[in-house]
Formats: C-alpha cells, sequence, structure tokens
C-alpha cells in the first residue's frame, strides 16, 4: 500500500466520530432512496403484474337495472376489448360474534365461474357452485378479520330477504386491493367484506334477471379512451347510468395511487435533504483537516507531488464516508425497505409482492453519496490546490477578527465575555455558522413535515365527524320509504332521534363542465347530519337552491348565484335546474346538498327517504343492531362512530412508525450537525480555550464558550426551521389534493414544540458528547503545539 | 541525471548548479509591500555545501524557496543548470522539485499518522531512482527506528527522518531550510553530520540557511544576506566537521 494511502486511512481512523456522524446522515439519504425508489418498484410493479395477470378493468360503471342485451353493444364499440356485466348489491351481514351489523358488497361472478375481468384469486376453497344456491366467496381480508373458513357460515338480508350464505372459498381480486367500504375512510375488515356469488344465485335476489347494474370494461391498447366512456354513458343512459369511470376514480386505485405518489416524493424530497446536509458537513469536517495539514499538504508539494494527487487524496477521505455511508445505508434501506414492502403487501391484500434487490438501485444510492461527498470537498479540495508549498509551511497568520456592528453599538460590552467570544467567533466562520444553522433548520422542517399529519388529520376528523357528520349511524334503505317508514325507524330500541335522507345520482353540468356525483336532500333544520360554510361554521341549508362542496364549485367553475344544472341518474331524464346558494366544506367527497323537501318536490316524489341518519343511546347498542340486522329494509348500515374509533387506531400504529421514522432522522441530522460544528470548533480554538483554562477558567466554564454558540445557532436555526418545515408540509398537502378527498392543512403549536423539542435534545446530546472532550483537553500539550 | 563522482572534490567553476540574475521578490504591494530580495546575483557550483546566512528577514528562506521551486520570483531569472525556474509554471516547478530536489524544513514537516520508513516512502514512492527506505534511514543512523512515528521520536530523530526522506530520491540538490533551528546543540551536530556525510558521500548539492554562524566553518561556501541582498561571498580554506563546533 502507497504511504499517502495509509495515511488516508490512519486519517480516517482518528477521525472515526466524526467521519460516522457524516456517515450515518449519508446513510440516512442513501436508506431514505432504497426505501423511497425499492418500495415504490415494488409496489408499483407488483401492481402492475396483478392488474395485468388478474385482468383488472379500465372502465367501471353502475347502472339501474339494464338488460343483458345492452352488453353486447358495449362490446361491440370501438375500443372496448372485453366487457362485462355484473350484479353489485349491497347486503346487511350477521356475523357470529360481531353485534354490529356487516355490510357485504355482493357481487356477481358468471355460473361458468371466473369472471373475465377482475378475475379472483381463490387462495382457499373453490368458487361457489351455481346450483348450491347461497354459496359464496369471500374476500380474503375479512375472512382473516373473522377467521373464516371454507364451510362456515354467515346470515345476510338481502335486498329484504334474510339468506344463510355458506362460505365455499377466499379470495383476493385486483378491484380491492384497498377495500373500503361506501362512506368509510380505513378498510375496517371486520364489517366490511366483499361477497361473490353466482349470477344465477344472486338475479333473483335483487330483481336482476336477464339484466345487470355493473359493467366493467377493458380497452384495447389504441382506445380512445374519451369517445368509448361517452359512447358507453350513451347506452346505459336509458337505464339510470352513472357514467362510466376510469381507474382514477376506482376507490382501491385511487388509494393506492395516492400511496405511491407519497412514497415518490418521499423519494424526492428526503435523500436530497439528508445528502445536502452530509455534503455541506464533509465540507466543514474537510476544511478543517485542510487547515490542520497545510504543512503536511505544503511538503507534499514541496517534495514534487502534484496537485491533482493531492487533491485526490482529499477526495478519497470524502469518498471513504459516503462507503461507509452507503454500507450503512444501503444495509438498513435493502432491509427496511423490504420490510416496508411487506408491510404495504399486508395493508393492500396484495396476493404476492415482487420486492427486487435491483442493483441500479444500489447503484444511484452509491452515486448519490459519492457525489454528495465530492461536492462537499470540493471547497476544501481547491484550498489545498492553492496553497503555495513556501506559504503552507510557514504558520498561517492569526484569524482575523473584526469589530462588527454589535461593537459598534457598544452591545458586546454589555454581555458576558464567553458569549462576546461565541458571537466574534460567529463571525469570523460566517459560512460554517450559516450551514449549520440550515442543517439544523432542515432537521426541524423534516420533524415539523413529518409530525403534522396527525394535526391535519385530527382536523379532518373534528370538521368531518363532530361539525358536519355528527350522527351515530346512518342507514340505508333498499328501496325509499315514505313517512311511515321513518316512524319505523324512530321505534327502533335506544333510537334517540332521526334524519331523513334522500340521495340521488346526478350529472351536473355548468357550460362545458360536467362531473357526477350526488345530490342530497336533507331536512332544512338538520342537526346531526350538518354542512358547514368554508369557514367551517354550521350553516342551514338554502330553502332554495343548492348548496356544493367548495371543490365541486370549483370544478364546475361555479360561485354563489350561478345556475347550474343536473341531471338525475336514474334513466327517467328529468333535468334540475338549480341556483348555486351556499358554498360549503368538505374534506371527503365531492357533495350537493338540497333541502330534502324541496328535492322531493322536483324529483316529483311524496315524501321520501332512502336512509337515514340516527343519534341512539349507546346502552341499547345491541339491541339496536340486533333489531338493524332483523329489519329487511335495511340495505347497509355505516357506523360513523365505529368508524372513527377503527380509524383513530390504524393512524395511530401507522402515525407512530412514521414518527418514530422522522424523529430517528431528523435525531442524526441535528447530531451530525452539532457534533461536527463543536467538533471543529474544538480544534480550532483548543489553544484559545487551554490558555483560558490555564488563566484560571474552569473546564464547565470553558465549555461554555464552546456550546454558547451552538446554542445560538441553534436557537436561530429552530424558528427557521419552523417556516421551511410550514412549506414542505404545505407542498405535501397540496399535492394530495383529490376528488376523493382533500386534506385540511394544519400545524398546532404542540407539532411546532415538539419539533424544537427533539431538536434540542439531540444538540444537546452530540453537546454532552463534545464536552468530554473538552474536559480531556490536554493543557499543556495544546499549548506546546505550534498551531 | 548528472552524476556526480562521490569524493566531494570541488569541481572548477564549470558548470554551476545554481545561478541567479537580478533576482527580486516583492510580498504584497503599494504601502503594505515588502522587499524580500532585492536584486540577488549567483552561481553556486555543483557538489559543494553553500551556507546561507543572515538573520531572520534577511531574505535567506525566499531565495532557498525560489531555487527549490517552491515560490515564484517577481523579476529576474533562476537557473538550476539549464532549467530555467522563473520560467515554469506550477507543474514545471512540481516536475522539478520532484525529480531534483530534496528539502529539509527547520520543524521537520513528517506526516504524523506515517512511520519513518512510510514518511521516507512517500517520495520513493514518486521518484524515478530511489534508495530503498531502509537505505536512506540507516544513512542517518535510524535504521534501528525505522517503524516508529514522528510522536515516538526525539526532534533530532526526526530531521534525520526528514534528511532520510529528503535523500532518499538521490536528488542532486539538497535545500536545507534552518535544519538545526529547533535542535539542542548536541543533536544538532548529529543533523550536520548526516548532511556533511550526504554531501561528501553522493555529492549532492548542498545549500543550507541558517542564522547560527559557527555553523558555516562546515561549509566550502557562505554567503552573508542581509536586507535582501549578498552582502559577502566567502569561500572557506578549510572545512571543520560538525563534531568540531559547537553553540
Amino acid at each position: 500500500m502507497r504511504a499517502l494511502d495509509k495515511k488516508l486511512l490512519r486519517d480516517f481512523r482518528r477521525l472515526w466520530a466524526q467521519a460516522l456522524a457524516i456517515a450515518l446522515v449519508m446513510a440516512a439519504g442513501v436508506m431514505t432512496l432504497l426505501i423511497g425508489i425499492g418500495t415504490y418498484r415494488a409496489l408499483s410493479e407488483t401492481r402492475t403484474a396483478y392488474y395485468q395477470r388478474y385482468e383488472f378493468a379500465d372502465l367501471f360503471a353502475r347502472a339501474g337495472r339494464t338488460p343483458n342485451a345492452v352488453l353486447g353493444r358495449v362490446a361491440a364499440i370501438d375500443g372496448v376489448a372485453t366487457a362485462e356485466g355484473r350484479i353489485e348489491a349491497a347486503a346487511v351481514l350477521d356475523i357470529p360474534g360481531l353485534s354490529a351489523p356487516a355490510t357485504g358488497l355482493v357481487l356477481s361472478i358468471p355460473d361458468a365461474g371466473e369472471p373475465l375481468l377482475n378475475r379472483l384469486l381463490l387462495t382457499q376453497g373453490r368458487l361457489p357452485d351455481p346450483h348450491a344456491g347461497g354459496e359464496v366467496a369471500v374476500s380474503g381480508a375479512f375472512a382473516e378479520a373473522h377467521g373464516f373458513r371454507p364451510g362456515d357460515r354467515i346470515d345476510a338480508l338481502m335486498n329484504g330477504a334474510r339468506r344463510v350464505l355458506t362460505i365455499t372459498g377466499i379470495a383476493l381480486s385486483p378491484e380491492f386491493i384497498y377495500s373500503v367500504g361506501a362512506g368509510e375512510l380505513m378498510p375496517d375488515d371486520k364489517r366490511f367484506g366483499i361477497l361473490w356469488m353466482a349470477y344465477s344465485d344472486v338475479a333473483p335476489l335483487y330483481d336482476m334477471k336477464g339484466a345487470f347494474n355493473s359493467l366493467t370494461v377493458k380497452l384495447t391498447r389504441n382506445a380512445d379512451r374519451a369517445a368509448v366512456v361517452d359512447r358507453i354513458d350513451r347506452e346505459l343512459k336509458p337505464y339510470g347510468g352513472r357514467g362510466a369511470v376510469g381507474r382514477d376514480q376506482q376507490v382501491s386505485h385511487a388509494f393506492l395511487d395516492a400511496e405511491l405518489t407519497q412514497l415518490r416524493g418521499m423519494s424526492w424530497i428526503l435523500p436530497p435533504v439528508f445528502l445536502g446536509v452530509a455534503a455541506f458537513l464533509v465540507n466543514i469536517t474537510l476544511a478543517r483537516l485542510v487547515a490542520l495539514e497545510r504543512e503536511q499538504i505544503g511538503l507534499l508539494k514541496a517534495i514534487g507531488y502534484r496537485r491533482a494527487t493531492i487533491a485526490w487524496h482529499y477526495v478519497q477521505f470524502a469518498l471513504l464516508i459516503a462507503v461507509v455511508g452507503t454500507l450503512i445505508g444501503s444495509i438498513a434501506g435493502g432491509m427496511l425497505g423490504r420490510g416496508m414492502a411487506a408491510l404495504y403487501q399486508e395493508f393492500f391484500k396484495f396476493p404476492f409482492l415482487y420486492f427486487r434487490d435491483s442493483p441500479d438501485i444500489f447503484a444511484i444510492g452509491a452515486l448519490a453519496a459519492g457525489g454528495a461527498a465530492v461536492l462537499g470537498s470540493l471547497q476544501a479540495v481547491s484550498a489545498t490546490l492553492r496553497l503555495s508549498p513556501a506559504v503552507a509551511m510557514a504558520a498561517p497568520a492569526p484569524p482575523r477578527f473584526r469589530r462588527s456592528i454589535l461593537d459598534a453599538f457598544g452591545i458586546l460590552k454589555r454581555l458576558p465575555q464567553g458569549l462576546t467570544m461565541a458571537l466574534r467567533n460567529m463571525g469570523r466562520t460566517r459560512v460554517r455558522a450559516t450551514l449549520t444553522v440550515v442543517g439544523i433548520s432542515l432537521a426541524t422542517g423534516l420533524l415539523v413535515a413529518g409530525l403534522f399529519s396527525e394535526d391535519s388529520v385530527d382536523f379532518m376528523i373534528d370538521a368531518t365527524y363532530f361539525k358536519t357528520e355528527r350522527q351515530q349511524a346512518s342507514l340505508g334503505f333498499a328501496r325509499p320509504i315514505g313517512a311511515s317508514g321513518l316512524e319505523s325507524v324512530k321505534r327502533l330500541p335506544g333510537v334517540l332521534s332521526v334524519e331523513p335522507v334522500r340521495t340521488v345520482p346526478v350529472e351536473f353540468r355548468h357550460g362545458t363542465r360536467t362531473r357526477r356525483g350526488a345530490l342530497t336532500g336533507k331536512p332544512l333544520d338538520a342537526d346531526l347530519s350538518r354542512v358547514v360554510d368554508t369557514d367551517l361554521e354550521p350553516v342551514a341549508l338554502p330553502e332554495a337552491g343548492v348548496a356544493l362542496s367548495d371543490k365541486l364549485a370549483q370544478l364546475l367553475g361555479v360561485k354563489v348565484g350561478d345556475r347550474l344544472e343536473a341531471e338525475i341518474l336514474d334513466g327517467r331524464g328529468v333535468v334540475l335546474d338549480l341556483t348555486v346558494a351556499q358554498l360549503v366544506r368538505q374534506y371527503i367527497g365531492l357533495g350537493a346538498y338540497m333541502e330534502i323537501g324541496a328535492l322531493n318536490r322536483l324529483l316529483g316524489e311524496g315524501d321520501n327517504a332512502n336512509g337515514a341518519n340516527l343519534m341512539f343511546d349507546t346502552l341499547s347498542t345491541d339491541d339496536l343492531y340486533a333489531a338493524v340486522k332483523a329489519t329487511p329494509a335495511v340495505a347497509g348500515i355505516t357506523l360513523q362512530r365505529e368508524t372513527l374509533a377503527m380509524f383513530r387506531k390504524t393512524m395511530a400504529e401507522n402515525i407512530g412508525i412514521s414518527r418514530g421514522i422522522y424523529i430517528l432522522l431528523a435525531g442524526i441530522i441535528v447530531f451530525g450537525v452539532v457534533y461536527n460544528s463543536m467538533r471543529i470548533q474544538l480544534s480550532e480554538r483548543a489553544r484559545e480555550l487551554a490558555s483560558l483554562r490555564v488563566l484560571g477558567f474552569t473546564r464547565s466554564e470553558v465549555a461554555r464558550i464552546l456550546l454558547a454558540e451552538v446554542a445560538i445557532l441553534t436557537a436561530l436555526a429552530i424558528p427557521i426551521g419552523w417556516l421551511v418545515g410550514y412549506g414542505i408540509a404545505l407542498g405535501v398537502t397540496e399535492g394530495m389534493q383529490s376528488e376523493l378527498y382533500r386534506i385540511p392543512f394544519r400545524i398546532e403549536r404542540p407539532t411546532y414544540a415538539l419539533a424544537a423539542l427533539i431538536v434540542l435534545g439531540a444538540a444537546l446530546l452530540s453537546a454532552i458528547v463534545v464536552r468530554r472532550r473538552v474536559h480531556r483537553l490536554d493543557l499543556i500539550a495544546v499549548l506546546k503545539t505550534r498551531d | 541525471m548528472h552524476p556526480h563522482p562521490g569524493n566531494g572534490t570541488i569541481h572548477a567553476m564549470t558548470d554551476p548548479d545554481f545561478r541567479c540574475e537580478a533576482l527580486t521578490k516583492v510580498y504584497g504591494s503599494g504601502e503594505t509591500a515588502v522587499h524580500a530580495l532585492r536584486g540577488i546575483d549567483l552561481e553556486l557550483p555543483g557538489g559543494e555545501m553553500t551556507v546561507i546566512l543572515g538573520h531572520s528577514g534577511s531574505g535567506k528562506s525566499t531565495l532557498l524557496n525560489i531555487l527549490g521551486g517552491l515560490d515564484s520570483a517577481t523579476s529576474g531569472r533562476a537557473f538550476f543548470r539549464d532549467h530555467e525556474l522563473t520560467a515554469l509554471n506550477d507543474s514545471g516547478l512540481t516536475r522539478y522539485r520532484r525529480d531534483h530536489v530534496g528539502f529539509v524544513f527547520q520543524f521537520y514537516n513528517l506526516v504524523p499518522s506515517l512511520t519513518a520508513r512510510e514518511n521516507v516512502a512517500l517520495v520513493t514512492e514518486i521518484a524515478a531512482h530511489p534508495m530503498r527506505p531502509e537505505e536512506a534511514l540507516e544513512r542517518v543512523g535510524l535504521g534501528p527506528r525505522m517503524d516508529h512515528f514522528p510522536s515516538q521520536l526525539s526532534g533530532g530523530e526526526q530531521q534525520r527522518v526528514a534528511i532520510a526522506r529528503a535523500i532518499a530520491k538521490r536528488p542532486e540538490v539538497l535545500l536545507c531550510d534552518e535544519p538545526t533551528g529547533a535542535l539542542d546543540s548536541r543533536t544538532g551536530v548529529t543533523v550536520l553530520e548526516a548532511l556533511a556525510a550526504i554531501n561528501t558521500e553522493l555529492g549532492t548539492t548542498t545549500v543550507l540557511i541558517t542564522h547560527n554562524a559557527d555553523i558555516q566553518r562546515i561549509a566550502h561556501r557562505v554567503l552573508h544576506m542581509a536586507d535582501g541582498r549578498i552582502v559577502s561571498t566567502v569561500v572557506n580554506a578549510e572545512r571543520q566537521l560538525p563534531s568540531e563546533i559547537d553553540w
């Protein structure tokens, strides 16, 4: 080994603590890159393969009862490769051991067995036999939540008829990678499941013989999607077609997509932050190393080493750090990436997972770390290039201090001496001080951005469940019920109050803009399910006209006072002419609300409701649930409070993990920045500090001088970090807005405080580690060496 | 390469190794300008040991640095044999230092993280016809201590490592900047003995600067410098051995 290489390795060993602190920051960068890209790739490749193998449909359309003959016409549309009709309906399930009624989404499959599109992957048992009657295959998550096995039975209320269903198989489907019930936020696998039944078994139950109400379509490779959607909509319109939608509005796909977008965002934001901080740490550490070794550099030049050789020697030092960082990051990232992907596989119901240890990602990680190292070493290395050998071997001039603006105002005179020294020193090492502040503020920002989501989610929960949807349960009826029906709901056990709901599928039109959704009628004085204005203040529904969610209004380009058309999508072709009377704030879905009486009059119907919102006495919960399970008119039930509890539980688990990761990552940055910054200060000021000790300063007083600077810089960095975090969080929130849901942007004060506390804690920890070195300061040796 | 006979005799002033014409060096500019060299004319014959004497600030280090290719002149010309040093760029000077010059500095300038042997290897690895690091160390009497780190060696030993490092590549010239400046008298003598032996045995042209007037007695030629000029040149009729001097 060449002598210069030996020097490199020995320098590296001597500075191992600083090198390791930097390597850890780099490792965090490599790790987040590997996890981000690795998990993103694994998920998106798995999804693509799953979709392909199991023929996930391109278009989905709901309609009323549509004769099977229409299917032939849809299949003949240019651009349609496969079209399949099926029955999609709801059932209320009574499951042994579960007091609350569960909701089943019933889907028909061809009598011959497998559907053509959205094929099923049977993990246990077999598909239902159309001739046996009452046989179902259930979704994997639902089966897992209840421990179902083939042969188990469940009671179901299907369109008012009671059926005992026998489970023959357990299946997964690309359509329900993320399976969430209507109006729910998060999967609740206990209370929501998919039931696949043979067509000829389901059809009579829902009056669908020779007909279908749900269409799935696979497009040809070069299909004109918009044209196909248009033709399908025209074919289905007479039968109450609600309009065909692409995968982007298919709930499972859309949720998965949002998750993937977030993952990709993570691999774009986090690694550059870490690698940038690492580059800065390399910069300050190498700059100090070069300063300390200026005589050695001069000597190497004097004895004839080329400038490039010397420069490369120091670049290699940085690259060694990158090698260590890449190794740690690759091992951690490889393992955590696989773990993350497995967690995702579990959360989203993937039957398999493609996780490849792609060498290219590791290469990208290594390149990124190496790039950061080289970038960080540039300044120090160019200093070695400039150093003239004659100058290098003379002692450096004493550092230049100047009287600053603080001196001019006499401010420094009034400050304690230690603080004066700290302030003067910061003024002299402005670049390093600035970069230290940048590093710490990035960590603070990262924390704010990593911790704020709970604030937003809490805010969203508060707005959704405590300001607007305040009911404990919502019932859906198989067909509209009148006033007497509502009376019988009021008589259910424990029911305290009931509000009727009338929901109709509509297409809103304003100029050339259209949006499909639902128009919901509620009583004028509704107290359970309310609407709130854009300031989240509850407002009464307008007596005339429609209240639109602000997002829908924005999509349609309407404001209060504008008129818009709403065509009822029930096949009758009724078009309502409505005035926008109020804009309301809503975080989930695209709502439109009217006074229920007005809606019914426009529809030409009496006092009809197809849903009801309830408040009930929780002491009677079990009785109520039992009664609901036995009420034929009920087609489905949403239990808002149970949903909320479930949601909170899932969030707590997920947020707990991600919190831990963010705290660890930010801690690594702060520790790395503060530790290196202090070590370098200690190295530069060793003589000064030792002299103070000789003059009679105590160890603690000396340590305090060193700590003062870091304390000031940290205090400066935290508020800047809050702003950085605010910006990142705002960007993240903006990126997550969709038609399905909108995340409100909220950061509460405790989040800022927590971020600051974690940063202070990490800074303090590194200060304690460095303080031990101050205590070991060898007075004689330091004063004797020629600095 | 210009092989020298190893008998230490002085050649006639045929081909001087170093030649300077009206060499000046100014640091800084304007009011703060420092004139380190104010017109040096000089010829140093090959194979000689020259001692340059002068107080600090007399310009002797600046002259040595320019002769060694460590610094550039402000005006005038400096030659090493047929190389015009003042015309070389940085890589030309690097080449010159690598191929022809050995340096010894007052503060040894050893790399603390390398052993004595490795410090010498720093040079032998990039030289064209080096001796083995062990041989160089043996020449300065450090054979038994070659695997010690600088911190484990005394000042005199460290300086002898530096001399071994300087001669290991068999340089044509050896430039020494106050080689005994940081040493006590007795240790200084061992260092001077090593330098004198190299000069005698290898015929290496040696230039040594010092402010210690006693050392001049070991030289062939003595230059006195003051205020950036050479004020006198003396050729010693008789040289003393380093062991005969004391300070």
